[in-house]
């Protein structure tokens, strides 16, 4: 199961790599939030999957998942929602003052930037 | 921490509180919060007297880095002490002097004093460090103060210019002089300056001593504005009159005499020391005092008058040097130079102070400094007039003042350079007293050119911004005190000669179990130094009077005007490299800085793969695979490598909810119900949130797909596989076992919780949690901010 995460990790990181180096704001902030998904999986699956019941102490389970990485990933789901909506409402407002996405043509002008 | 270190910072702290005083008591002049201070260290200095006079110091350590072998250890003998009296006591005169200049009402006088006692800290904190590290620091600090006095009109163009000049060339040689005080290090391995004069034997003849020679003396002469970073100074005279007269006469501009005189006993040993500083002091002190007649501006004249006195202590103490080279000749026979050096110090602080503060008087009761618009003000101000003539009678050498008598021994000083037989001075050395001399000639005349060109001459009040008066009272005592120093020291030097001078001599030159003894005489009989004052009064009042006729010699020589040019177009070419250089790889695209970031990344990690030989593929301790999931696994990588090929934004970012919603789905499997919970809601807020920002924006003329670019995709596929390669070693390297059981025991006991991730994040970590609540109400405020306010008048972002 780890191998196989380790390759969806991969492809994950390289669609979100791809996305950003594009020109299209839009499909920079996807990027991000792809990474921010493949970044998740990776964390998870290094601390190993699937070694006993949910971290629950209810559950009575002779062993458990470990808990630190999930906490981990909580806090970095929220962390990365606050980012890509900053990030949304950042390019939102840019393309209503300036009227385009592609960053090339955001990139400011000679002798003002 | 002793009372004398108290006295050093007393300045800073007196800082902090100034700000207070301003707000609270506007009606009082901030001046007066002040001025106690300098009077108050200045008594407490005197103290010290009964001390030096027997050529004897006091030194109080404490350790500030002791790690680093970096104590802040102040110590007080003649030299120190003969600087800490000048900077409290010329610093006490200029403050009350410029409580009239200032206008309270008009000026921010808060920061004007905050950065004056921030100057007097600094300058006592250089003069009384024993410790080169801690010397070196305040002696930024001075630089620092400087610049945001001279900036002090910052309105003013020129202001700032001067300030950023004088930054520059002073910080230029500061650096220098760190990488000297780091060599001396490297020698001696340690810092204190006692310490290194009790080796300077041995170091002399180290392979490092001649580049620390170098070093130091760079920093000493951009400070002392020697030939040829003296373009700073007149600069410098931007700022307001009263630090003119003490950071650029009397004060900051000697830390670099100060410098050479304490590590005379270093570097005297060595020949170059003697020869660089004498050749580039008596330059300076014919540059200057050339220069300076050209000038039309009252503070023009005097500030290169101040380049030129700067280069004349210089060049003497040079010569003094070549006491401590010789063994052969009579040691006192050369000290004399020293003694005059010490000697002008003081009394240039004295004159040339108080014609700072008749210059600023001047210009305050006039509106004007050109000396073409000014004349014949001698019936209006009597009492500045009676105290220019003093001030410029003494510094142009003429008895009964001070500067006669420094004069003459600078003169002694000089003619005795014929009689040392060094690196063939007999064919070079008669250059010096020739040079000397000529540089007094001109000096005589700028001297006069300043009192008689303002106070004499044709009354033009229509060239005048305001009608001349006399000055109020409170800003003719700081002049006035300075002046009958002039005199009083002019008729008993001897007051001073054994109190402050020899102290300072013991300190620059210190030879074991022997006491300088100085008396300073006024008649010698007739020697050739009192014929060279003769023929300087002679010739000098000749020149002045033919002044019109011979003035268009300056222009035949463009030589000043070319080092201001030059400094300016290295400034130009610099700034313009830079920007190229800067715009070589800080391009404004986006996707470049990132590309960077992820080669960076690539290269980084794939490197310690291979170095660290980490990368390790181990099949044995996997958990099991069931089909659903690898359906699932399927639907993520479709999912993701698909948004790369679709048109449209809306089916990107339907496709990137498939891949978030999955993620969830692979957290119930994990075994993680928390990150399952949470990953559904932000997804569905994430999606409606893309939704509704693109739902609101006018669509796109055209949407297209990504264009392929083969680095993207090398770079894409390098990060997906260095990022696989990292998962599957980090699942094969076990380094240590998971510290997840202390969770599973504790979280009941000590945190009452039966769900440990929560636990974690409420009770463990409490403080991440806290903090990532922060983050998310700044994202909050920051998206709140964006969507609220506008820019107003439309297109003013294109100004930005």
């Amino acid at each position: 199961m780890e191998i196989l995460m380790a390759f969806v990790i991969g492809i994950l990181f390289m669609s979100a790599t791809y996305l950003m180096l594009s020109k299209s704001l839009l499909r920079i902030i996807v990027g991000t939030g792809l990474l921010s998904h493949g970044a998740h999986m990776l964390i998870l699956t290094m601390g190993g999957l699937k070694k006993g019941a949910a971290p629950l102490l209810g559950e009575n389970a002779p062993s458990y998942t470990d808990p630190i990485p999930q906490a981990l990933i909580l806090t970095a789901i929220v962390i990365s929602f606050g980012v890509t909506a900053f990030f949304l409402v950042l390019a939102y407002r840019a393309y209503q003052e300036l009227g385009t996405d592609n960053m090339d043509r955001m990139r400011g002008t000679e002798g003002n930037d | 921490m002793s009372l004398l270190h108290l006295a050093i910072i007393s300045p800073f702290l007196l800082a902090i509180l100034v700000p207070i005083a301003y707000k609270l008591f506007r009606q009082i002049h901030t001046g007066w919060f002040v001025f106690p201070l300098p009077i108050l260290l200045f008594s407490y200095f005197i103290s010290y007297l009964s001390i030096t006079s027997n050529q004897q110091s006091v030194t109080k350590s404490f350790a500030w880095i002791p790690t680093l072998g970096i104590d802040f250890t102040a110590k007080v003998d003649g030299l120190g002490l003969l600087f800490a009296l000048l900077i409290t006591g010329i610093g006490a005169l200029v403050v009350l002097y410029s409580i009239y200049y200032l206008d309270k009402n008009k000026e921010k006088l808060n920061t004007f004093y905050v950065y004056l006692l921030l100057f007097m800290g600094a300058m006592l904190g250089v003069v009384l460090s024993d410790n080169l590290i801690v010397l070196y620091t305040f002696w930024e600090f001075t630089s620092f103060s400087s610049f945001l006095l001279i900036g002090y009109w910052y309105h003013r163009e020129k202001s700032r210019y001067g300030a950023q000049k004088s930054m520059i060339i002073t910080v230029f040689g500061g650096l220098s002089m760190l990488g000297g005080i780091i060599l001396l290090y490297m020698m001696t391995g340690t810092f204190s300056i006692s310490e290194i004069i009790a080796q300077s034997d041995e170091i002399f003849s180290h392979v490092l001593f001649v580049p620390a020679l170098l070093c130091i003396l760079l920093g000493a002469f951009t400070k002392s504005a020697q030939f040829p970073f003296h373009i700073w100074l007149p600069d410098a005279m931007e700022a307001p009159t009263p630090v003119s007269a003490y950071l650029h006469s009397a004060t900051m501009v000697k830390a670099g005499i100060y410098l050479v005189a304490r590590m005379s006993p270093v570097f005297a040993e060595h020949s170059l020391w003697l020869w660089l500083i004498a050749g580039f002091g008596i330059t300076t002190l014919f540059w200057g005092s050339f220069s300076a007649v050209k000038q039309t501006d009252l503070k023009a004249i005097l500030a290169f008058s101040t380049v030129s006195q700067l280069g004349m202590i210089m060049s003497l103490l040079g010569i003094g040097a070549a006491a401590l080279h010789f063994e052969t000749v009579d040691d006192s026979y050369f000290t004399v130079a020293t003694t005059a050096a010490v000697f002008h110090l003081i009394n240039h602080a004295t004159f040339k102070g108080s014609l700072f503060m008749v210059a600023g008087i001047v210009d305050h009761e006039t509106g004007t400094r050109d000396i073409r618009k000014l004349g014949g003000l001698m019936n209006f101000m009597p009492i500045t007039f009676t105290l220019a003539i003093i001030g410029t009678f003494s510094m142009a050498g003429l008895p009964p003042f001070n500067g006669f008598l420094s004069k003459e021994m600078f003169f002694t000083g000089m003619v005795r350079v014929l009689e040392m037989d060094i690196f063939n001075l007999d064919t070079w050395g008669f250059l010096f007293p020739v040079l000397a001399w000529v540089a007094s000639v001109f000096t005589f005349i700028y001297s006069m050119i300043l009192v008689f060109k303002t106070f004499t001459g044709k009354f033009q009040p229509e060239q005048l911004e305001k009608k001349p008066h006399e000055a109020p009272i409170g800003m003719l005592i700081s002049p006035i005190i300075l002046a009958s120093l002039v005199i009083i020291i002019g008729f008993f030097p001897n007051i001073i000669s054994n109190t402050l001078i020899s102290p300072a001599q013991a300190a620059i030159m210190p030879v074991e179990g022997y006491v300088y003894d100085t008396h300073i005489y006024f008649w010698h009989g007739f020697t050739p130094e009192l014929f060279m004052t003769l023929g300087v009064i002679t010739l000098g009042i000749l020149l002045f009077v033919t002044l019109p006729k011979w003035r268009s010699v300056y222009n035949l020589f463009p030589e000043k005007l070319a080092l201001n040019r030059f400094y300016d177009s290295m400034l130009e070419v610099s700034q313009r490299a830079s920007f190229n250089l800067t715009r070589l790889y800080m391009n404004g695209f986006i996707r470049t800085y990132l590309v960077y970031i992820f080669s960076f990344f690539i290269v980084a990690l794939a490197a310690t793969l291979v170095l660290k030989d980490a990368f390790k593929f181990d099949t044995s301790d996997v958990a099991t695979i069931h089909y659903a999931e690898v359906l699932l696994a399927l639907v993520i990588a479709a999912a993701s490598v698909s948004i790369l090929f679709v048109k449209s934004r809306m089916t990107s970012i339907i496709l990137l909810g498939a891949v978030g919603y999955t993620v969830s789905l692979f957290f119930v499997i994990f075994r993680a119900p928390d990150l399952a919970l949470t990953q559904l809601v932000i997804e569905t807020i994430s999606v409606s949130l893309f939704l509704l920002a693109f739902y609101h924006l006018p669509k796109l003329r055209h949407e297209e797909r990504i264009r392929f670019k083969m680095t993207n995709a090398l770079i894409s596929v390098g990060v997906g596989a260095i990022v696989t390669m990292i998962a599957l070693s980090a699942h094969s390297n076990k380094m240590f076992p998971s510290i997840a059981q202390y969770y599973v025991e504790n979280t009941y006991k000590e945190a009452a919780g039966k769900n440990m991730v929560n636990v974690i994040l409420v009770d463990f970590r409490g403080f991440d949690t806290m903090f990532e609540i922060t983050v998310l109400g700044i994202a909050a405020l920051g998206i709140f901010a964006m969507i609220k306010l506008r820019l107003e008048g439309g297109k003013k972002n294109e100004n930005k």
